[in-house]
């Protein structure tokens, strides 16, 4: 192949096709989840600019394009314009890491750390959040960028460290190669349920989503890092977090609920069933990723209507005491069950005892965990303290009175 | 024409080599230090091209990973933090100058030494070998006669980079790497402690309830282990 061909004009059709699909799905996630969430808060939401408010998609860049763009006059020039424009490119990049549809034609770039490298760049995107809210000169943006520098580099660890056992299991960093192995044994959400919840949590965390949105918290910051962002600088910053949001959803439909195919135990719809119906097969094959990823995206939705915001210290708490050590068990647990099936020498054929043990050791687990969570304090300084028996008016009595 | 469209890999090289040593000038030449650990993040991403450009990509993944993803997160949370906005100009020259770029000349010539005839000769011109590993396996085989034998076969073959590293720190020198890891978790802990500090008494009124609750818990837990 011609060598400019290779190392300049392909790369820079398939960055194209990533950022059409990324600014299609955000663009048109803005509407859904501003309508989902004056659903589940009994209100109307955008339904005033075409059917359904549907063409508030375009309206709302329009406006942002004609806003006046505010630039503070103590702001550090070059950072603040840099600022907004940084998250984006690790999102476009990763987006293009991932296999949406039986390769070779559907994953786009296959490179053998592929998992690791999604990784890398998307813990890179922090920068535009830091950049900006120290470069507005102002407390508030400033504090916003704190907050989201301390927040991120804690969840960054529980978010790595809850891939670790999938990579475990399915022996691999190459995404392709993950999902292969869950089409033949079963979508490593069961296996890897404490993963899979840590996962989701902290990639809730990465994208400053609303239980997380302390960078931003409106009642306290102003609005946190973008406080002086106006017009389309501040679209960026909302682009970019609906695209974190669409690439972890990617990640995650690829690392736990078996990217594109359906299957079980190699039956059902299979890379090998979709690739002998040729191209259709391919498109099947990404519809079905794509369904699951706009069904996780609904989940982020759901997850931000339900939550109210952590309390700073609350944060790091889970961040560090829960998430942590929770996926360090996860790991161990998970290498002693490999281990054992190893040495018991179980063969592919009844591989699904050592699954089937993860998944209720996980589900038990994570049982647990949240019943101490939701208990508020870890129960052994309970326990330490002299407790005495709480005063109990009945209320039969209070009516009395 | 040709020769130049052949020799892509080596212009992409020289562009992001350029870069990163243009920026790594930058990171000691900024007055301010936000802009400095932004060019040393420029560095770092450079490098990280360069490895991966070789064939590393595991150690270009993970040098992006660690060094931007975390390290320099933590550089710029401590200067924004302390915000100092711009440091004094100094000299650029001084009276060390010219020893120092004597010194400077004496390690360029000792690495490009090395790199050219040196140890490394080999490695730099087969970056599959960053590939490979040996693994240990019995294979069990049957004779034509109907016999069943087993024998220990030793195999180096081309894997991906990942399990050439993992190979490398878990088996070949694994007593090493924990030594080594446990040295960086004593490190750890004793930054821990010695960051640690009481509070003053104004400090005691003002800070909130539940951060006093969470201290009285902590001197409990302190309590009954010293115990």
């Amino acid at each position: 192949m011609n060598p400019w061909m290779h190392y300049l004009l392909w790369p820079c059709i398939k960055f194209a096709i990533a950022i059409t699909i990324v600014l299609t799905v955000v663009a048109g996630m803005t509407w859904i989840e501003r309508r989902l969430l004056g659903l589940m808060q009994a209100r109307l939401g955008p339904n005033r600019v075409g059917p359904q408010g549907l063409f508030q998609i375009i309206a709302d860049p329009i406006k942002l394009l004609m806003k006046e763009d505010i630039m503070p006059s103590a702001a550090e020039k070059v950072v603040y314009v840099l600022g907004p424009m940084i998250p984006l490119l690790p999102a476009f990049l990763v987006f293009c890491l991932i296999p949406f549809g039986p390769p070779p034609a559907f994953a786009v770039t296959r490179v053998n750390v592929g998992l690791l490298l999604i990784v890398a760049l998307t813990s890179t995107s922090v920068y535009g959040i830091i950049l900006g809210g120290w470069a507005s000169n102002n407390k508030y943006s400033l504090m916003g960028g704190l907050r989201s520098a301390a927040q991120m580099v804690s969840y960054e660890v529980p978010f790595g460290l809850s891939i670790v056992g999938v990579l475990m299991l399915c022996g691999s960093f190459d995404l392709v190669k993950i999902i292969e192995y869950q089409e033949r044994h079963v979508w490593n959400l069961f296996p890897q349920l404490v993963a899979a919840f840590i996962f989701f949590v902290s990639m809730n965390a990465e994208s400053n989503r609303t239980p997380f949105d302390l960078p931003e918290a409106e009642s306290e910051l102003v609005a946190g890092y973008h406080t002086e962002y106006s017009g389309m600088k501040f679209a960026f910053y909302m682009l970019s977090e609906y695209a974190s949001m669409l690439v972890n959803s990617c990640l995650m439909t690829s690392l736990f609920l078996g990217g594109w195919t359906l299957s079980v135990g190699g039956y059902g719809v299979t890379t090998a069933a979709l690739r002998s119906m040729g191209l259709l097969g391919g498109v099947i094959g990404a519809a079905i990723f794509f369904g699951k990823v706009m069904t996780l995206m609904l989940v982020y939705v759901w997850f931000r209507a339900t939550f109210p915001r952590f309390r700073f210290d609350q944060l790091m708490d889970l961040g560090w005491k829960w998430m942590i050590p929770l996926a360090l068990a996860n790991i161990f647990v998970t290498g002693i069950l490999i281990l054992a099936a190893g040495t018991l020498k179980i063969g592919a054929d009844t591989y699904w005892y050592g699954e089937l043990a993860l998944s209720i050791v996980g589900a038990a687990v994570l049982a647990f965990t949240l019943f101490l969570i939701t208990r508020g304090r870890p129960a052994a300084t309970v326990a330490a303290r002299p407790t005495e028996p709480p005063k109990v008016i009945h209320a039969s009595r209070v009516s009395e009175a | 024409m040709d020769s130049l469209t052949a020799n892509v890999p080596l212009l992409l090289f020289l562009i992001v080599g350029t870069i990163a040593v243009a920026s790594s000038i930058l990171v000691v030449a900024m007055r301010n230090p936000v802009h400095s650990a932004l060019f040393l993040l420029v560095t770092f991403l450079c490098v990280a091209m360069l490895f991966i450009m070789r064939g590393a990509d595991f150690v270009g993944a993970v040098q992006v990973l660690v060094y931007a993803g975390g390290i320099m997160v933590l550089f710029l949370f401590v200067v924004m933090l302390i915000n100092v906005r711009s440091l004094p100009h100094e000299r650029m020259t001084s009276p060390f100058l010219l020893g120092g770029l004597a010194v400077g000349a004496a390690i360029f010539v000792l690495f490009a030494t090395i790199v050219r005839t040196g140890a490394y000769h080999d490695e730099v011109n087969r970056p599959d070998l960053l590939r490979s590993t040996s693994t240990h396996i019995t294979e069990t085989v049957r004779a034509a006669d109907g016999t069943v034998a087993t024998r220990h076969v030793v195999r180096h073959h081309i894997v991906g980079n990942s399990e050439a590293v993992g190979s490398a720190l878990y088996q070949d020198y694994l007593v090493p790497f924990e030594v080594a890891s446990l040295f960086l978790l004593v490190a750890m802990i004793g930054a821990i402690v010695i960051g640690k500090r009481e509070l003053s008494a104004l400090e005691e009124e003002t800070v909130p309830d539940f951060i006093l609750e969470r201290m009285e818990t902590e001197a409990d837990v302190k309590e009954v282990v010293n115990a």
